[in-house]
């Protein structure tokens, strides 16, 4: 693929301390103007939250789980961090088009098939989310804006989504080199 | 005085606004980075590519060194600010967990969704598999719903477990950050792989 980059010109991506200092300053916006951080899993809860509640909404008020995130006649998919996702498709979007990285594909290693690389992405995703609710937020709003407010849950989520990711790295080496 | 939107009791339809704009700016700078690429993201862990390590570090010091200076200069008050709740046993589980879901799925939630915006499948499969894990979760939560909830202790500080100030304790982390920074760099040349790279 040739397209043209708009905001880097001649180099693929942004350097990357430049990316992690823009990165940062959306971080701090965040805080200065709502008092918290980013964040990425909980728009996904909201998400299941509204399915249990549309399609077992007895079952939902009933769980201690469930229930925590269910205000009164409003929908949980009226949250802020739905908004704030809703954002990062547009913009993740709009930084791929500038910078011509539009285009239907699967991400793999020569070494896998694609259909593998999907069951793969969906059980990944499936840990990855499961793990977030335990851990109270992902990368985003658990590691990054937690560390960012200096708290002691953050610094440990992060060693331990980084450590662990290092640690069976070479058990899935196969599938990505 | 910040934050904004809790001092001054903004509208909810502008707040919403402001989520969208925050996020937009936030899965920009995702994707510039190049977090819409699973082996990308991967590289982290085999030494290829550092670029997680580079932009997650510089992230996190711009984020801390801001508030510390807003706090210092009276620009926000930090006690109406979110600081994530200490509940020790859930923190590393679930992290380690999260680990595992990266090193297989190759992205986190947000990354998942800035990848899925520029046609990656395998990163709407993982966003898929997200929504099941959160159900998942929710369904047994009775069962961890003891250890989710043990030791809890309010958001608690490293500086303060630590007895220092934040100040000294953001100085500590930049220096360690620069030390990651080099030792990312010789990483990147010692396990280099440009038949990846160059598809990336």
């Amino acid at each position: 693929m040739s397209h043209h980059n708009y905001i880097t010109g001649k180099t693929k991506y942004m350097n990357p301390y430049l990316a992690g200092v823009l990165l940062g300053l959306v971080l701090l916006m965040a805080f200065y103007l709502t008092g918290r951080g980013l964040g990425a899993s909980g728009a996904m809860k909201s998400v299941v939250v509204t399915g249990i509640e549309t399609v077992a909404p007895t079952k939902a008020e009933n769980s201690d789980f469930y229930s925590k995130y269910i205000q009164g006649d409003n929908s949980p998919l009226n949250s802020w961090l739905v908004f704030q996702v809703l954002g990062v498709l547009v913009g993740g979007f709009l930084s791929g088009a500038l910078a011509g990285r539009l285009g239907w594909k699967t991400e793999k290693s020569p070494n896998i098939t694609s259909k593998r690389r999907w069951i793969l992405a969906a059980t990944g995703g499936a840990l990855f989310g499961f793990g977030s609710q335990f851990g109270r937020g992902c990368t985003s709003g658990a590691a990054l804006s937690g560390m960012a407010t200096l708290s002691v849950a953050g610094f440990v989520t992060m060693m331990a989504i980084f450590g662990t990711a290092f640690l069976f790295a070479y058990f899935f080496r196969k599938n990505w080199i | 005085m910040g934050p904004i939107i809790p001092v001054y009791e903004i509208s909810t339809e502008l707040n919403f606004l402001v989520a969208f704009l925050i996020g937009l700016g936030f899965g920009f700078a995702l994707e510039q980075a190049g977090f819409s690429s699973s082996r990308k993201l991967a590289g982290m862990f085999y030494g290829y590519d550092t670029t997680v390590l580079k932009v997650f570090f510089t992230a996190a010091i711009t984020g801390m060194l801001g508030l510390t200076f807003m706090n210092y200069l009276g620009m926000i008050d930090m006690s109406i600010v979110y600081v994530n709740e200490y509940y020790i046993e859930s923190a590393i589980i679930g992290g380690v967990i999260m680990g595992i879901g990266f090193i297989v799925g190759g992205f986190c939630p947000g990354t998942s969704v800035c990848a899925a915006a520029i046609g990656k499948k395998d990163a709407w499969a993982f966003l898929g598999g997200s929504l099941i894990g959160i159900l998942l979760f929710g369904e047994t939560y009775n069962w961890w719903k003891d250890i989710y909830t043990k030791n809890f202790l309010g958001g608690v500080k490293l500086s303060d477990t630590l007895g220092i100030s934040d100040g000294f304790l953001v100085l500590l982390i930049i220096v360690a950050a620069i030390m990651m920074f080099w030792v990312g760099e010789w990483a990147e040349k010692k396990f280099k792989r440009p038949d990846i790279t160059k598809e990336m």
